[in-house]
């Protein structure tokens, strides 16, 4: 099961998190903290594991990413596979990426929501959902699409035809 | 430029629409980003909390603004701040009909809430009524939301309808659903145990991502129960091969290969299905090994399923054909430059390893190579697969290894996991108690407050009971050894409390034993101790106790006894300390040195702490006694059962008998406790802080029954005593045994492994006498780690045989010998080794220091003939070539480093001695004598002085590493491209 995604920019703050298991908004923070506490101290050209132990309690693992100025952070089980969650990752920045064109860190910062949506599509409830990043976007673009269209509805009342006639 | 580019930002969002937000939101998100220090950013978001707890409350908000605020919550609480003011209007704005606000309400609620606030019951009606929403959207949200949310209370009320979502039309819905059952089933097993069926119907799904979503609860199901399962074995095979051959739709290919994802579940559940089963593992012999050979070596994914593969095949029931594959997979990952891989690498291997112990040979030097990586993550999975690999012929070298580790790192939570694992690597396969002893005291020193205090316990109780053979000289000299070892210990500040309680007892107990050290400089060290340790009680305990004995030892031995002043004036300051316990101590010493010497033999017999007694549980020597008291009027002894009233709990309390022969009593009734005799309860207190036979000095005389003291407060300790039944067996002997000569080998046999196993061998001992270090001579032709990798390795193989190396005292002209070896391969070592063999043989517990020449493994290589063989260049390069494991690069560095031989301080050493001595003896010596006067006669230690030696090997190696590109190429070189900062 996949316990954590977090991104956190490269001077520890975070930029997304989300806990599968019940975590305290304090503890929240401490351990973001801590995550980031150990990848900063991290060389490049070194794997992309490192047991969380320590961090999270026995039995996880903690597999990260640095792109640029951002750390993209997955907490899981022995249940996954490490190279695997790594590919997660990718997943997800890919996504990132085709929907912000040249996704940046400002993109994750003012498109708050949106980017917890895509998250939302990739994992569900601690699983991974789905792992292609056609169908990811297919899904969110889908939602925002009706969500623009319905957030058209109070700006300008004439196009609430295309949806479900409300 | 940066704000330019934010700029640039900003107006590219507002023309993107839909996700756009208010100028305010904007502003606050770049404020906080340009926030100097944490308190500045602090200072932005209390002011934000303020404005927000204004405006939300305010009526009539339009719709997309309080969206907004809503956001804007979500934003604060992520940096750490409390926004739980607004939960309320989260929770409202899920009740809204709109799409957007809804899962704007979902989003919020579900990051804000966990599935115990109290909130929690405003939003299941809401959730309910949208899992039946026409509008799939709406039900995936509230699906989403069920997943946070719901806790076991709340599940029955989801149940029906997530289970009617099974049969959705929309394969995104029932994918959720299955989900949010998966949580369910995760939250609270029972609840839906009568729908686990449900999840077995799911895997026949016309959509493969249903199919797929299964596989996660099925794991988990198969995971606590495997036999119920087994029949799905036929399915989880043909759905996996039917997704190797690409029969699902290609939208479920990532990176060209199918389905990796599903595949990677599958593969799980099969090592789990056919682990120990023979009959399901044959079903999945043919397409595991079609996967390993279809498989993407080059993608990140492709070689995460190739790990799955291994992991599959080690896990069930094995097959030569897949092991072979398997083994492949593992040299590639080994051999790969990615970090990453090379950690699959470490990890598959020791799984593997169950399977096929001989694995590991062929990958010693990358292992190596790992363990010396600078990636702590790398290097601990190594610490990992040495940990399993371990067994008597490695376990010093490993040990040693990940002591140095231990001392190296400042995360206490991984120092606690490693120093328990040398801890039980050493109980386990210690090759002798001396060197048992010996690490035992680097992991207190250095991790003593972090191991379990039943650790030190074991450790005493090792010194007390020596082998459990008759063989009294050799525990004598452990303990004197131990004593030595504390005595040099001692001083140095800042030990851990558990290591002082060791060393007190220890010096106590055996300080004064072999008469090398005088009681007066024991004792000296002792209030030492206790002094610098004015806050821990125990460790004073400890040491008072100590000294108890060591006083009661000098006055048995009918010696005079001067008590240091030192000594005296802690004495007196303990008598008066504020612990009754440490009075008591103080106390019992000052009446037991006061005794004669046949009193005190009895109280405190010398050796005695781990001497069986027998106890006489009735307490028949009181019997006069008792019969002469109520013979003058006493009372008769009712046992407690027979009690009633007040009498109950007032009996057991020596200090005040008579209180319960009067009728009033005002104190508080005292808890029940179990009958136990009042001199036996006092004698048994005692040793619950310390396994020593302290007495009662204020009794024995009342009592006349002086020698049945100790024993008493002996069965104290007795009872206390640790199980170490087990660990005591796998000591020692073993480990000798399994190292039987093989002689007609050894010829044959490997260089490289010779040498470094002496040298590892050896160090260890030698570091650990702290005596200077007298190197062998040794050709540098083998790179340090490929010492390393035979010393780590070379016992799986083949054959072992025990050859000595010279450590050296040099202040007391004692060699002594330790170590194992390969028997060489080529006739440069073996020369070597052999004649090591001519100084001293270790007896087998390593302790016998002094005593010489004890014939054992001898080497079938005749000396003379290596000799010659040694001088021989042709021989050597043709023995170097296929001597060295896996290093062909290195011979010619090897033919050149031979040539400049007279160079190097140790060969030359050993070239030039060689031919000169005849005699084995006297050669030995000439030979240790060279080495001392050479080179490295300065460093003790020999790790450093290997690495001096090949210094220049690293670091062409490294240069060669760096050549070759270790950089990983981005695998999206475009991403982030015009990122700012």
């Amino acid at each position: 099961m996949i316990r954590a995604v977090m991104v956190m920019n490269t001077q520890g703050k975070p930029r997304l998190a989300k806990f599968y298991d019940s975590v305290p908004v304090d503890k929240q923070q401490e351990l973001i903290r801590s995550v980031f506490g150990v990848l900063c101290s991290r060389a490049e050209n070194v794997s992309n594991f490192v047991e969380a132990d320590s961090i999270f309690g026995p039995d996880s693992r903690l597999v990260y990413k640095h792109y640029a100025t951002l750390y993209f952070v997955l907490v899981f089980d022995s249940s996954e596979n490490e190279l695997a969650m790594l590919d997660l990752i990718q997943v997800l920045v890919e996504t990132l990426d085709k929907c912000f064109k040249n996704v940046c860190e400002l993109d994750l910062v003012f498109n708050y929501s949106k980017i917890h949506t895509i998250l939302d599509e990739i994992f569900f409830g601690g699983q991974v959902l789905e792992t292609s990043s056609t169908e990811v976007m297919k899904a969110v673009e889908e939602i925002s699409k009706l969500e623009s269209a319905s957030n058209s509805i109070n700006l300008v009342p004439k196009s609430v035809s295309g949806w479900r006639g409300r | 430029m940066e704000q330019l580019k934010t700029i640039g930002r900003e107006l590219a969002m507002g023309s993107q629409g839909g996700f756009g937000q208010s100028k305010e939101f904007l502003d606050l998100v770049k404020s906080i980003g340009e926030a100097r220090s944490k308190a500045e950013e602090d200072r932005i978001v209390l002011h934000e909390i303020e404005t927000l707890k204004r405006r939300i409350s305010e009526p009539d908000i339009p719709k997309r603004k309080m969206k907004e605020y809503i956001i804007r919550l979500v934003y604060i609480e992520m940096l750490g701040h409390d926004a739980s003011f607004g939960y309320i209007h989260a929770v409202k704005m899920t009740h809204d009909d709109t799409l957007l606000l809804k899962r704007t309400g979902y989003l919020a609620v579900t990051l804000f809430l966990n599935d115990d606030h109290d909130l929690i019951i405003l939003i299941v009606n809401t959730i309910q009524k949208d899992l039946r929403s026409d509008n799939y959207l709406v039900v995936c949200a509230a699906l989403n939301a069920v997943c946070r949310l719901i806790n076991e209370e709340t599940i029955p009320a989801m149940l029906p309808q997530v289970v009617d979502l099974l049969a959705h039309s929309k394969e995104a819905v029932r994918k959720k659903a299955i989900m949010a059952l998966h949580r369910f089933y995760q939250k609270s097993p029972s609840s839906v145990s009568h729908l686990v069926s449900n999840f077995r119907k799911r895997l026949c799904d016309n959509d493969p991502g249903v199919m797929g979503a299964t596989l996660c609860p099925l794991f988990d199901l198969i995971t606590i129960e495997v036999h119920s399962y087994k029949d799905l074995v036929v399915s989880f095979v043909s759905i996996l091969k039917q997704v190797a051959e690409r029969r699902l739709p290609k939208s479920y290919d990532y990176h060209q290969m199918p389905a990796p994802f599903i595949q990677i579940r599958l593969l799980k559940i099969l090592a789990l299905l056919g682990s120990g089963d023979k009959q399901a593992s044959e079903n999945m012999y043919t397409v595991v090994g079609d996967i390993f050979r279809k498989c993407d070596s080059s993608s990140n994914i492709g070689n995460a399923v190739l790990y799955e593969c291994v992991c599959c095949v080690s896990s069930i029931y094995p097959n030569p054909k897949l092991l072979e594959a398997a083994a492949d997979v593992i040299s590639r990952f080994l051999k790969s430059d990615s970090h990453n891989l090379k950690y699959m690498g470490i990890d598959s291997l020791g799984r593997l390893i169950k399977m096929s112990p001989e694995i590991a040979e062929q990958h010693q030097l990358a292992v190596i190579d790992c363990l010396e990586d600078p990636d702590d993550t790398l290097k601990r999975k190594t610490f990992e697969l040495l940990y399993k690999m371990t067994k008597s012929s490695n376990v010093e070298v490993i040990v040693d290894r990940m002591i140095d580790y231990m001392i190296s790192i400042n995360d206490n939570h991984y120092k606690t996991d490693i120093a328990s694992r040398c801890v039980e690597l050493a109980e386990q396969f210690a090759p002798s108690n001396h060197w048992f002893i010996l690490t035992m005291n680097k992991v207190f020193e250095h991790a003593g407050d972090l191991v379990n205090v039943k650790v030190a316990h074991n450790l005493m109780r090792l010194i007390a009971e020596g082998f459990g053979e008759d063989d009294d000289a050799a525990d004598s000299q452990l303990r004197s050894s131990a004593v030595e070892s504390y005595l040099h210990i001692i001083g140095e500040p800042k030990l851990p409390s558990v290591f002082l309680q060791v060393i007190c007892w220890v010096l106590g107990e055996y300080g004064t034993a072999d008469g090398k050290y005088s009681a007066s400089y024991i004792t000296g060290k002792l209030c030492d101790v206790a002094e610098a340790c004015s806050n821990d009680e125990t460790v004073k305990a400890y040491a008072v106790t100590a000294l108890m004995k060591i006083y009661a030892f000098e006055i048995a031995a009918g010696r005079k006894v001067d008590m240091l002043h030192e000594c005296q004036s802690l004495v007196e300051e303990l008598s008066a300390s504020h612990s009754t316990d440490l009075q008591q101590r103080a106390y019992e010493l000052q009446a037991v040195i006061c005794l004669d010497a046949h009193a005190v033999e009895n109280i405190i017999p010398s050796d005695a702490s781990c001497e069986d007694v027998e106890i006489d549980k009735n307490l028949s020597f009181l019997n006069s006694y008792v019969q002469q008291s109520m013979e003058n009027g006493a009372q008769p002894y009712i046992p407690e059962t027979q009690r009633s009233g007040m009498l109950d709990t007032n009996f057991r309390s020596q200090d005040q008998p008579e209180a319960s022969l009067h009728g009033l009593r005002f104190e508080a009734y005292e808890l029940p406790k179990p009958p136990v005799p009042s001199r036996i309860h006092t004698a048994s207190l005692e040793p619950s802080t310390e396994l020593v036979p302290a007495s009662e000095p204020a009794y024995p005389k009342d009592t006349h029954q002086v020698a049945t003291v100790p024993s008493v407060s002996d069965a104290g300790s007795s009872e206390l005593k640790l199980r170490l039944d087990g660990v005591q067996r796998k000591w020692g002997r073993p480990a000798y045994s399994s190292s039987a000569p093989s002689p007609s080998s050894s010829t044959s046999q490997n260089t490289v492994n010779g040498v470094t196993q002496i040298d590892a061998a050896g160090s260890v001992i030698s570091k650990a006498h702290k005596t200077n270090d007298s190197r062998k001579p040794r050709v540098e032709i083998s790179p340090e780690k490929q010492k390393l990798a035979a010393s780590l390795f070379g016992g799986s193989s083949q054959t072992e045989k025990r050859s000595t190396s010279a450590s050296h005292k040099v202040t007391k002209a004692v060699s002594h010998a330790a170590g194992k070896s390969q028997a060489p391969k080529s006739a440069v070592v073996s020369n070597q080794v052999t004649v090591e063999k001519t100084i001293h043989q270790p007896p087998p517990d390593l302790l016998d220091l002094g005593e010489p020449a004890v014939p054992s493994t001898t080497p079938s290589v005749d000396p003379f003939k290596q000799l010659e063989g040694l001088l021989d260049p042709t021989q050597v390069s043709s023995t170097a070539n296929h001597g060295a494991v896996g290093a062909a690069t290195e011979s010619p560095d090897i033919i050149a480093l031979y040539g400049k031989t007279p160079a190097s301080g140790h060969s030359s050493s050993a070239a030039i001695s060689l031919p000169t001595n005849g005699d084995g003896v006297n050669f030995t010596a000439g030979l240790l004598d060279a080495t001392l006067s050479t080179a490295h006669a300065g460093t003790t230690l020999p790790t450093q002085s290997i690495k001096g030696l090949n210094a220049k090997d690293s670091l062409e190696k490294d240069a060669l590493v760096r050549q070759m590109g270790v950089t990983p190429s981005s695998q999206n070189p475009n991403l982030f491209r015009d990122l700012l900062s």
